[in-house]
């Protein structure tokens, strides 16, 4: 028996998160293809009607618009956010004196909630309260950032304050990362004359191959997840010009009286995340694999 | 980034390696400057008074510095039919907060450690089903999470808003511990278990003191989630339990009353102070990961 | 079920029917998004009745969106099987959850209080769901209101605009000597509230009624409808560039401050004008938007089905008191709404709320009263969302009122 538990004890151990994972996630996504497929309103019904709400949902400018912004703001900030975070990691790990603080400062913006920060930005990013108007005031009449307020532009300022909020923590990540890299490595190469450039592109950041993973994770989640900071920056303002699909699914759900709708808006966004992600993480994890 | 060798390497002359210091530090401060821009607008707002702010610039020096607003926020703003400002709402998000994070934060070592050094047929398989999972809209879990929390009798409770939780964080916790331990070389647990030791004996006395940084990572990241989260906070809670988002959103957000912007920003940053405090203390085990990691090889 | 036994050993002055009860608990957990300073002490007025007639009340605040938040956590709540005792939800709505079956019945208290002839009939019927009492009203709140900057009119010898001819004449002059003619906040719901006063004015009470509560399609894609866009076009140039996501109150300010002469939003812009020590009449002016008829905003609260003798009784009780004469006066003089009751005395009140209150009188004999769309009494969420969205999308870019009025008619139809 015993022997027979010290076997299987790596299954059982992972069992009842796999349970947790079966049934919340894959579980809840199944409902939620059913529930697409009936004419859910207030409340969540359960008979099937056919497949109206998607085709509903094609005939959505607003959904179109939200789907586009989902990838524009997605790719900028996943991308940037990570460059980012791996830069402010570089310099933060050549044995900086005011480490501590500095550090806290990058990460800070993940501690406040975007409710009222967003109101922050907002106001940052008014032109004729924040940056334009400052600029403007030290003589600069003709400088111009109007992004806030231009529908075309908008989507850029919730990029600027996504990047704001999470690339600290992108960076705790790697610093975390670097700081696991064998010390003696990096001397080794430092004594053959190396140059650290080198160092750093040859031999650390390819050994944190499994970093990068998890940030790309994490801000793909943060990207498909993007809510609050969007109600609170722009309210998917100017028109909906800044609406990405999960304020299109919440104001569908619970605004909206329109659960079916919802629901078929987070099939289609799910489906097509996966269709990116999937490949990703299986050439990631293939690789991992020998 | 990649031509500057700013790190302390031989072979440099005193002059230029001052010069590449000095571009190293003030790089670093002007990305201070722009993390702290908004930190700055919401403290100058949060001081100024409320006649001041609707008469004045939003984005200015308050003119006359008062705490009132911090005051107001700590123990007056109403929240509801109660004025006692975000206190109350202080204990409920940490009874939520503390034991959620260190029960996903457990587990998703756990996890991480067997995917990444006892795999088994189907543990890629368990970890990939994990992080799919990550990528679930919480809007879309609230409604038959609902359902379930009223079945398992814990609708609106604290242990009710810990499970959600714990459930939706083991992904991430997952994530981190199994991509940290799978650099670590499996040889060392082979030759633990050659000496003898079990499953967990190995997990206890070799793996967990060299997790120093990820469990670092993890806790900020799960403590954050769940400090700042308002959906399942605002969902799965009733009177009595509910999380300080939610009393920040009900002070902030108001569709039809006055707002005072200044009390709004000294309670965001009032509800910020204990993630902020995590960051501080954690962030300098960031350090000792330093040490931990040389261990390794 | 639901009974309660009357005592006159404890009847209280406040309540006139002085409800006790049996076992002298009355509960009720109330979920409502009235949080900001002077919401939650009129609120608070409610718990104090409720209180001293021997209730215990339960606060169960949730702000945010005009009630978004709330009703997701209503959501969540009902499914989880543990509804709030009273939730505030408004218009339509009641009807949307009562068909849920979940909704309680308080037409014992209703009828013994005689509400039928208490109330507006137009807002009777909100409260009614197949014939019972399944709600119960708070205040009204105008939406159709203009405000302006006193002073600015004085100095360019204008005057309020009674049509939207006159209107756009004043903006015109305004421009011409560098005032912003109209403040706004670029939000959706301040767009909406904006463009269903254009209704109102433009095409009148009975094209309101079609349009934007019958929804019917001829007049949804009439003429008229191209007038309403085309107008929301010039109120467009009458608008500073950075209006976009502005809050309503920063608006409110910008009248306030002389920066911007006129702002069209709810009475609950008044509060911010009283609370920054303004007078009405003497720095600012209120009237009605340019046209006939009342677009009104009514809160309200519904009843849940609970279990327990002490939280039906709480209903009960709860839902006299609301529409109690003492409680319809205290809490609508502090949050700058009417009361729903038409026999309240309301000498108190400011010139504004008299205003509001007997044109409802007016409107409601004349039939031009009608349920604002844009605050969710006219129409179910997924219509007025529809609806919402063609308008924001339109002040927010350059399409034609003619593209506007064919994409209404069809974000209408891929509603139902």
């Amino acid at each position: 028996m015993t022997r027979w538990l010290q076997d299987n004890m790596p299954k059982i151990v992972l069992a009842p998160s796999f349970i947790a994972v079966m049934v919340f996630v894959y579980g809840f996504i199944a409902w939620t293809a059913w529930v697409s497929l009936t004419r859910s309103r207030l409340m969540p019904r359960y008979e099937i009607d056919s497949f109206i709400q998607y085709e509903r949902l094609a005939s959505s400018p607003r959904f179109e618009v939200a789907m586009t912004n989902l990838f524009i703001f997605g790719a900028l900030f996943i991308v940037i956010a990570m460059v980012l975070g791996l830069l402010l990691a570089i310099l933060l790990d050549q044995k900086i004196r005011t480490e501590g603080a500095i550090r806290t400062i990058y990460l800070y913006p993940m501690a406040l909630s975007m409710i009222v920060t967003g109101t922050a930005w907002k106001w940052i990013l008014n032109p004729e309260l924040g940056i334009e108007a400052t600029v403007q005031g030290w003589g600069f009449a003709n400088f111009e950032f109007n992004w806030l307020v231009d529908p075309d532009m908008a989507i850029y300022t919730v990029v600027l304050a996504a990047i704001w909020q999470s690339s600290g923590f992108v960076m705790a990540l790697f610093l975390a990362g670097l700081r696991s890299v064998d010390e003696e490595i990096i001397k080794a190469a430092q004594v053959d004359g190396i140059p650290t450039w080198r160092v750093y592109s040859a031999i650390i950041i390819p050994s944190m191959a499994p970093i990068f993973l998890s940030a790309f994770i994490v801000l793909a989640h943060l990207a498909i997840k993007s809510f609050d900071l969007v109600i609170a920056l722009t309210g998917g303002g100017p028109g909906y010009a800044t609406d990405l699909p999960a304020t299109y699914m919440y104001a569908m759900a619970f605004s909206r009286g329109d659960i079916g709708q919802a629901a078929s808006s987070a099939m289609v966004m799910m489906l097509v995340v996966f269709a990116i992600v999937v490949p990703y993480l299986y050439s990631e994890l293939r690789t991992k694999d020998d | 980034m990649t031509d500057m060798s700013y790190s302390p390497s031989r072979g440099q002359s005193p002059a230029l390696k001052l010069v590449l210091r000095s571009i190293l530090y003030i790089l670093l401060g002007l990305f201070a400057l722009f993390y702290l821009m908004p930190l700055f607008v919401m403290i100058t707002t949060s001081l100024k008074s409320l006649d001041e702010i609707r008469t004045g610039d939003l984005v200015s020096l308050p003119r006359e510095v008062t705490f009132d607003a911090w005051r107001t926020a700590w123990s007056g703003a109403c929240t509801g039919i109660q004025c006692e400002g975000v206190k109350p709402f202080f204990l409920n998000s940490l009874l939520i907060a503390v034991p959620a994070v260190m029960i996903s934060t457990l587990i998703g070592a756990l996890n991480g450690y067997v995917v990444a050094q006892w795999r088994f047929k189907g543990s890629n398989i368990f970890f990939a089903l994990m992080l799919f999972g990550c990528f679930i809209p919480f809007q879309v879990v609230l409604l038959p999470m609902a359902r379930v929390l009223g079945l398992m009798g814990v609708a609106g409770t604290i242990p009710g808003l810990i499970f959600v939780h714990v459930i939706y964080g083991l992904g991430f916790t997952t994530l981190f511990f199994r991509n940290y331990y799978v650099s670590i070389p499996s040889e060392l647990t082979k030759a633990a278990k050659v000496d003898g030791a079990g499953f967990f004996r190995i997990f206890w006395s070799i793996f967990l003191p060299l997790s120093l940084p990820i469990i670092v990572v993890a806790v900020i990241w799960q403590f954050t989630q769940i400090w700042n989260d308002f959906l399942f906070g605002v969902s799965f809670s009733q009177a009595g339990t509910q999380p300080v988002t939610v009393a920040l959103n009900n002070i902030v957000n108001s569709t039809t009353g006055v707002k005072e912007y200044n009390v709004d920003m000294a309670a965001a940053i009032i509800a910020a102070l204990p993630t902020l405090f995590v960051y501080v203390v954690a962030g300098k085990y960031f350090i000792r990961g330093l040490t931990a990691g040389s261990v390794k090889g | 079920m639901k009974s309660y036994v009357f005592s006159t050993a404890s009847a209280i002055a406040v309540c006139a029917a002085g409800a006790v009860f049996a076992d002298g608990h009355a509960e009720a957990e109330v979920l409502h998004y009235w949080t900001s300073g002077g919401e939650a002490k009129s609120v608070a007025v409610l718990q104090e009745e409720f209180a001293a007639n021997g209730g215990t009340w339960t606060d169960m605040p949730v702000a945010g969106g005009g009630g978004d938040a709330a009703g997701t956590a209503l959501r969540a709540r009902v499914l989880a099987g543990n509804a709030p005792t009273a939730a505030q939800i408004k218009g339509p709505a009641i009807q949307e959850w009562f068909e849920e079956g979940v909704l309680a019945d308080i037409s014992s208290v209703a009828e013994a209080n005689d509400w039928a002839n208490l109330l507006p009939a137009a807002i009777a019927s909100h409260m009614q769901c197949e014939g019972t009492w399944c709600a119960a009203p708070v205040n009204v709140h105008r939406v159709d209101w203009i405000w302006a900057n006193t002073e600015i009119l004085a100095a360019n010898g204008i005057e309020m605009p009674t049509t939207w001819e006159e209107f756009n004449a004043a903006a015109d002059k305004l421009q011409a000597a560098g005032i912003i003619p109209l403040a706004h906040g670029g939000q959706a719901w301040q767009d909406a509230t904006v463009f269903e006063t254009v209704v109102l004015g433009v095409g009148g009470a009975d094209f309101y009624q079609a349009a934007l509560v019958d929804l019917d399609q001829d007049a949804l894609t009439s003429d008229t409808m191209v007038a309403v866009f085309d107008q929301m076009r010039t109120m467009r140039g009458y608008v500073d560039d950075n209006f976009s996501g502005r809050d309503w109150n920063l608006a409110t300010a910008m009248v306030m401050n002389g920066e911007a002469a006129f702002q069209i939003m709810g009475d609950w812009a008044k509060g911010e004008f009283m609370a920054a020590g303004k007078v009405p009449g003497v720095d600012f002016s209120c009237a009605s938007t340019p046209g006939d008829g009342y677009l009104y905003n009514v809160d309200s609260f519904a009843m849940f089905s609970v279990d327990g003798e002490g939280k039906e009784a709480g209903q009960d009780l709860l839902a006299e008191l609301i529409m109690g004469p003492n409680f319809q006066e205290v809490f609508n003089m502090n949050k700058g709404s009417i009361p729903v009751r038409t026999d309240v005395d309301l000498s108190g009140f400011d010139a504004c709320a008299q205003l509001s209150a007997a044109d409802m009188a007016s409107t409601n004999d004349g039939g031009t009263l009608k349920p604002s769309y844009a605050h969710g009494m006219a129409l179910f969420g997924a219509q007025s969302g529809a609806i919402t969205d063609v308008v924001t999308a339109h002040f927010n870019s350059d399409m034609s009122s003619a593209d506007a009025v064919q994409m209404l008619s069809e974000a209408i139809a891929n509603s139902m």
